[in-house]
């Protein structure tokens, strides 16, 4: 297979791990609002952890979009 | 990665023209969207051998430091008690940072507050600076988060050790698990606490090199699409550069809340 050819399939098998982010923070959002929607004064108690949960779920996606980043560009 | 980056350091990145090439082939034309990663050397300084340059990315970092002094000493002049809306920002950061490390650590974790503070305010306002059009983003760089990262990783592992002494190697032994268990447990933790400053810095360097990439990209559909489709585009970009926003001071926030929460393991091993 041609060397450029490889390169860009791979770095688009890489960026498949944002599917784990997104599946992540969908659950984490939904799941907040279903503990608020049930206990609404509960809520704002917990709006710092929900930050702390997007940013970590985000974060583990975007390792894989780094990945592929340093297959397009670095290689 | 990091060899990548130093020498992206010390001039051009390698496989810049390759990547240049592909880019104007596969897209027609479009600039290459790490364009604005690069370190410019604005005054060249040799040091023994070393490359200590002046860069852009030191220069933006002496504006943030510049800015968080002026701001924090102009809006405290007059400590009115009843403060001003410039008095209420600087208390309302100075309370914000209080209270997370208040909560996350604890009263002995005060002595710490003005490290976790400057650390805070240091990373916002270098996040802050790189949302402003043509300048640069410094949190950008691995480098730069990284070394951010192993002098926390490093600090906080000298205080486990210096406030428990040897007993700070219990961290790594969970309590109330079977013995069986332990020697499996024991690497799990071990390797968890050892990707800490990877995790730290690595997730503050990708949110922001993915979301100014991503600006990027979007900003070079508009300028393609033109007068006419390129609406689309840009109500995208606006969108986006809200989301950015809120991301910039996200990761700061996370970046500060979780250096409180390695110091609360190191100060009170397990809660």
């Amino acid at each position: 297979m041609d060397p450029a050819a490889a390169k860009l399939i791979g770095a688009g098998l890489a960026s498949i791990a944002l599917v784990g982010a997104g599946v992540g923070i969908g659950t984490i959002f939904g799941n907040y609002l279903q503990g608020a929607l049930r206990n609404p004064s509960a809520a704002p108690g917990q709006f710092a952890n929900l930050l702390l949960g997007f940013a970590l779920a985000e974060a583990t996606g975007l390792f894989g979009l780094v990945v592929a980043l340093i297959i397009l560009f670095v290689f | 990665m990091f060899e990548a980056q130093a020498a992206e350091h010390a001039g051009e990145p390698p496989g810049l023209e390759h990547v240049e090439q592909t880019a104007h082939g596969a897209e027609g034309g479009l600039p290459n969207p790490m364009h604005q990663f690069e370190i410019k050397r604005l005054i060249p300084f040799e040091w023994f051998g070393f490359d200590a340059s002046f860069t852009n990315s030191a220069l933006f970092m002496m504006i943030a430091a510049g800015v968080i002094t002026l701001f924090t000493l102009f809006a405290m002049r007059n400590r009115s008690l009843v403060p001003s809306r410039l008095q209420s920002v600087a208390e309302l950061s100075y309370e914000f940072v209080a209270g997370m490390v208040r909560d996350n650590v604890g009263t002995a974790g005060m002595k710490y507050f003005p490290f976790v503070f400057t650390l805070f305010m240091f990373v916002l306002t270098l996040n802050m600076l790189g949302m402003l059009p043509y300048s640069f983003t410094v949190t950008s760089h691995i480098i730069v988060t990284f070394a951010l990262a192993a002098f926390i990783f490093l600090g906080v592992t000298a205080i486990g050790f210096w406030k428990h002494g040897l007993k700070f190697f219990k961290f790594f032994v969970p309590s109330g698990v079977p013995v069986v268990m332990l020697p499996l447990l024991v690497v799990i933790e071990v390797i968890s606490y050892l990707t800490r400053p990877i995790s730290l810095s690595v997730r503050l360097f990708a949110n922001m090199m993915a979301g100014h990439t991503m600006l990027k990209v979007f900003g070079a559909f508009v300028v393609a699409l033109g007068l006419l489709g390129g609406w689309a585009a840009l109500a995208f970009m606006v969108a986006f550069t809200g989301l950015e926003v809120l991301v910039a001071f996200l990761q700061a926030y996370v970046f500060a809340i979780l250096t409180c929460i390695y110091l609360n393991d190191a100060l009170h091993m397990h809660p």
